[in-house]
């Protein structure tokens, strides 16, 4: 395994992962942007329709629960071959960083509902109740209390997605989406690389400190709580 | 002059359904005037929290009619009763100052989400805080302030949208003695130069006592006593009200029971431990009162608050006994009678 510290290997590889770590960090990006698009407004709907939430529906609020729970019993490897006709529809392509985006998306959304929903409770009841008292709408009070004031929380559950969609793209790797997990998969497991195997492993661990890292500081930097 | 302001109308709030419904206010009828300050006092439990909401309709009122500056709260449309929100303003127990904005930011929040421009607001929150006393403070985070420095700005957001009515819900509950009293000082300094009618919830009589003109005892969902406070004072004439003025337990029907005279001495900073007042009126005068109640602290060696004493039944006695108390310094007596 020495062989990493090699130019021989650096020279064979070194092309292939840095192509790699684009590709990972590409289809997570994406996958995370539009993730939060469609789990975003979600979040923001379960906390509205709680029974104790400020605008109570009993059945949107179950329907929808409903709903993000069967999206988070699949297994994502199980919903990524499932909905590949669908994902070919969309993109255009079954493989590939584009074949890759939509199930990401799909199973990444409804865990991202959850996270979200998570932060804006941590939001005091009595502030909401200081903001309605002052006359501010619904959607002033998501737009201008509920999301401000949950930002250093919803930035730490960030980390939380992206590090779940970057390990997601990882399985995505078995079905030839590219990226780190794609190498790992080919090149370390089926023609036996060790090397290729530890060093995408060690790639994915450096990613992950990372993302944790750089979210941790700037929820911290703009947590206006804590000074 | 002196125009209802808000006037609360068989008022009923009912928690729940069916067998486990309960009515947390039972037909309360209400009337604060225009520039008051309404107390509105009872114990944990007695629904004054709920009441104060059903003013700004923060809870919705089973049934009843809450009319607030000649707006039937109830019948308003969601827009409506937004607008007329800014005009029944409120402050809290815990603050509920937005944590991620500045002090500037907070009071000029009511004012932007009501459309007025953000030079405009800001105008007008420096000027709210500098009548606050928090000018410095404009670009601090309420993580940096104390206690009562919160309620200052949470007093400056509620003043933002020229409300005539401010509701204070156990506003100085978490406070300490001495950030109370400046807090009350600001409240009744911002009624007489603002004219803002206020409505004051709390379970501490000495809050009442402080500021408030007229008050209401809230007892099980029911207004159980409500007049101007010196009456409730000198004649709290329910349970719940001699509950809260005699927080120590002091049972006016026993004490009243016999005819004898009765007479409530008060001591200001009384040098007690030089003269023990009873033991030396027995000895000096040789009279012999009973101490039917008594709430007397120990200041800095000085005995402060108030006793009860039943005098003896003969009169010239009770002559005698009532001059050597009134020759003390420090110590002031009155007479209370029956079903006073």
């Amino acid at each position: 395994m020495s062989e990493i510290f090699t130019g021989a290997f650096w020279s064979q590889y070194g092309s292939l992962l840095s192509q790699g770590t684009i590709d990972t960090l590409i289809m997570t990006g994406i996958s995370t942007v539009f993730a939060y698009i469609i789990g975003l407004p979600l979040g923001v709907l379960l906390i509205l329709t709680q029974p104790h939430g400020i605008r109570p529906n009993k059945t949107v609020y179950k329907l929808l629960g409903w709903i993000i729970n069967i999206g988070r019993s699949l297994p994502f490897i199980i919903l990524m071959i499932a909905i590949m006709d669908f994902t070919k529809l969309l993109v255009g392509t079954k493989i590939g960083i584009r074949g890759s985006i939509p199930p990401l998306v799909i199973s990444a959304a409804p865990f991202i509902a959850r996270m979200v929903e998570t932060s804006l409770a941590e939001v005091d009841t009595g502030v909401i109740e200081a903001a309605q008292s002052m006359g501010a709408s619904t959607m002033q009070i998501v737009w201008k209390v509920y999301l401000p004031e949950a930002t250093p929380s919803l930035i730490l559950g960030g980390a939380i997605s992206v590090i779940t969609i970057l390990a997601y793209t990882a399985i995505a790797g078995a079905v030839g989406s590219g990226g780190l997990g794609d190498l790992a998969i080919r090149y370390g497991y089926q023609r036996k690389v060790d090397s290729m195997m530890l060093i995408t492993v060690l790639f994915l661990i450096v990613l992950v400190q990372l993302i944790q890292f750089v979210f941790s500081r700037v929820s911290t930097h703009i947590d206006k709580r804590l000074k | 002059m002196n125009e209802p302001i808000i006037q609360i109308k068989h008022l009923t709030k009912t928690f729940g359904e069916g067998g486990s419904a309960f009515n947390a206010l039972d037909d309360i009828n209400l009337e604060v005037r225009q520039g008051e300050i309404f107390g509105i006092i009872g114990l944990s439990g007695a629904g004054k929290s709920t009441l104060v909401r059903c003013i700004n309709l923060l809870e919705r009122p089973t049934s009843g009619e809450v009319i607030v500056d000649g707006k039937h709260m109830t019948e308003l449309s969601p827009k409506e009763l937004r607008e007329a929100r800014r005009n029944v303003t409120m402050i809290f127990q815990s603050f509920n100052l937005l944590m991620q904005r500045t002090c500037l930011q907070n009071v000029c929040f009511p004012m932007t989400i009501s459309g007025v421009s953000k030079a405009d607001a800001e105008k007008r929150a420096m000027e709210l805080l500098d009548l606050v006393g928090l000018k410095a403070k404009a670009d601090s985070y309420p993580s940096q302030l104390s206690g009562g420095q919160k309620q200052r700005v949470a007093i400056a957001r509620a003043l933002a949208t020229n409300p005539k009515v401010l509701l204070c819900d156990e506003a100085t509950s978490a406070l300490d003695p001495t950030t109370t009293t400046s807090i009350l000082g600001l409240l009744k300094d911002l009624n007489r130069k603002l004219g803002v009618t206020i409505v004051v919830i709390t379970h501490q009589m000495s809050v009442i006592e402080d500021i408030c003109s007229r008050v209401a005892i809230l007892d099980g969902g029911i207004v159980a006593e409500q007049g101007p406070v010196t009456d409730i004072f000198s004649n709290p004439s329910t349970d719940a009200a001699r509950k809260l003025v005699y927080p120590n337990g002091y049972n006016e029907r026993q004490t009243f029971i016999t005819g004898a005279k009765i007479i409530r001495v008060a001591f200001n900073s009384y040098e007690c431990t030089y003269e023990p007042l009873i033991a030396s009126l027995a000895i000096d005068c040789s009279v012999k009162v009973s101490i039917l109640f008594a709430d007397i602290r120990n200041i800095d060696g000085k005995a402060t608050g108030t006793m009860i004493l039943r005098l003896p039944e003969d009169a010239d006695e009770a002559q005698r006994a009532v001059d050597y108390i009134a020759s003390k310094e420090h110590i002031t007596y009155e007479e209370v009678h029956e079903n006073v």
